[in-house]
């Protein structure tokens, strides 16, 4: 089999299609919003808020079964709201809210099934989605879950920079800062919502965390390190997505596992980088030395 | 120089006290800042220097008494250095142009933006640092970007929390000559500090704050060894030199030491 067929064998499938621009868009999203998780010391959120959103699905099960995606949307948003303002508390840490309200809402979850048992979707493809069984309803949210967070971005830039970098200056400065806070939980809380029913948790927090790490190491620019991080998600999805296909592995497991090893590749590049850096830097030293250049010390 | 507050009040803060949740650390402050102000708010670590300077700010909310702005204010934020994010990407000129983040909703700075941005910075001589990483800059450097992002907002009261904090003495006295020539711009200062001598050598007038106003006034009348024992709890010896008052740390009976400006 040569390259071209690799690459276009399984696009005569249409599963396969559909999972390859979910998996693209999916990790091209995280990736955007992930720069502002991890710059806010928020890393944590992701998982968390995955759990919360089971107590969500569980909770509107009770109410309305067909409408458990709203249901558990609606509960992810005030959860997320919720971890904003405790988290901006004084003596409460932004990963303590997450802990707190992201696993009491889980286990609200655990208990109303428990109790109650599934009117719905199975737990697990509510809380864990299948790549391969995408509807099209699932790709219309999640191209317009992107959309909005892309006009956020370019819009709501400049805020979204100044309240990430310095809450207090930014308020200072006329900027809402809570305001804008909150319109980012809630795009967090949508993009879980809607890549987490297609890929699944693992891969929603691990996607968060990754291409904006990743991206950190690579630049010291602000609008770069967006661009570079959305691009690395999307890259991962892609390539995550043949991977799957070839190695008969499940898809959201591979787009995981391709983000680690990109991301051991950034962190060796950058150890080679620091210590050829660090070495070139010496040999100056030296030189400057020999050749009588350095001040004398006198006393 | 003047600076001493004689023109109009811009900002008055009437009995106020001011805290973090349960804790007041402030109490019943009186401070009239005018037009022509250039002040240093001088005290010990934990005397509420800095939750004044927020209280001035806006971004703590008085818990008894009043702050009141005139509304023509414009006020621009200089923080602390300590307190600086240095991992966050942001490289000189994205930092400066945050000060315009309410003025221009794209992300990318407009022409006339980028003309300030580049002006500011020449101003302030790091104009061919802009395209650098904000931790790849020296202390002074880091100072005068965060100077530089305050002017783009066009202020008539530039507040700075410790400028002259952890920089060499040469970077210091430059520092001080610099805000002493925005302020003869027309640009009211306050601005805190433990650097007493320096302040008495550069500052036309200085209060001394140790969760209340302990007093106010020239360096000459606050720079007594009175009041700095009201404000620092301990007593210090204040020598006169060409004029000019220097403070001499020979708290507990150690060894003396002269730091003079």
């Amino acid at each position: 089999m040569n390259v071209l067929d690799t690459i276009f064998a399984p696009l005569a499938y249409d599963f396969f299609d559909r999972g390859l621009i979910v998996a693209t868009i999916s990790g091209a999203l995280l990736g955007l919003i992930g720069v502002y998780i991890t710059l806010r010391g928020m890393s944590y959120i992701g998982h968390g808020l995955s759990h919360a959103v089971f107590g969500g699905f569980a909770a509107a099960q009770l109410f309305a079964a067909q409408f458990y995606v709203i249901g558990a949307g609606l509960w992810g948003i005030a959860s997320a709201l919720a971890i904003n303002v405790v988290s901006r508390k004084q003596r409460i840490g932004a990963d303590a809210a997450i802990g707190v309200i992201t696993t009491g809402s889980f286990a609200l979850g655990v208990a109303l099934l428990t109790k109650f048992g599934s009117r719905g979707p199975s737990f697990d493809s509510a809380l864990f989605g299948s790549i391969l069984g995408i509807s099209t309803f699932q790709i219309w949210g999640l191209l317009a879950v992107a959309v909005l967070t892309l006009l956020m971005v370019v819009f709501r830039y400049r805020a979204l920079m100044f309240t990430t970098f310095d809450p207090d200056v930014a308020d200072a400065s006329g900027v809402n800062v809570s305001r804008t806070d909150a319109m980012l939980m809630i795009v967090l809380s949508l993009t879980i919502l809607a890549t987490l029913t297609v890929i699944g948790v693992t891969l929603v927090a691990a996607m968060l965390v990754i291409p904006a790490v990743v991206a950190r190491m690579l630049t010291n620019s602000f609008s770069k390190m967006l661009v570079t991080s959305a691009a690395i998600g999307a890259g991962c999805g892609f390539v995550g997505m043949y991977l799957s296909y070839y190695a008969g592995v499940p898809s959201g497991t591979m787009i995981v596992l391709t983000g680690s090893v990109v991301f051991a590749l950034a962190l060796s590049l950058r150890s080679i980088r620091s210590a050829v850096n660090r070495r070139s830097h010496t040999a100056d030293a030296q030189a400057q030395s020999v050749q009588g250049k350095k001040m004398p010390v006198t006393f | 120089m003047t600076g001493t507050g004689v023109g109009r009040v811009i900002l008055d803060v009437a009995n106020a006290s001011a805290g973090y949740d349960e804790a007041l650390v402030l109490h019943n402050v009186d401070f009239h800042v005018h037009e022509d102000q250039f002040t240093g708010i001088v005290g010990p670590s934990g005397a509420g220097k800095t939750t004044l300077l927020r209280l001035l700010l806006g971004v703590v909310e008085p818990r008894t008494g009043s702050v009141t702005r005139e509304p023509d204010v414009r006020v621009a934020y200089v923080p602390q250095l300590e307190t600086v994010n240095w991992d966050f990407p942001i490289t000189v000129d994205e930092c400066v142009l945050m000060a315009r983040t309410e003025q221009r909703k794209l992300p990318w700075a407009s022409p006339s933006e980028k003309k300030k941005v580049a002006d500011v910075l020449e101003r302030l001589g790091i104009a061919d640092l802009a395209q650098r990483h904000i931790r790849a800059l020296s202390g002074g450097q880091q100072q005068r970007m965060f100077i530089a992002r305050a002017l783009l907002r066009e202020p008539n009261l530039l507040l700075l929390d410790e400028p002259t904090s952890g920089v060499d003495v040469n970077t210091r006295h430059d520092m001080l000559h610099l805000l002493s020539d925005l302020h003869d711009d027309g640009i009211s200062i306050v601005l805190t500090t433990h650097d007493l001598n320096g302040m008495a050598a550069h500052l036309p007038h200085l209060m001394c704050v140790n969760g209340t106003v302990v007093a106010e006034g020239t360096p000459a009348e606050v720079i007594t060894s009175d009041v700095l024992e009201h404000t620092f709890g301990a007593r210090l010896e204040v020598l006169q030199h060409l004029g000019m008052p220097i403070v001499i740390d020979d708290y507990a009976g150690r060894p003396t030491t002269v730091v003079a400006s």
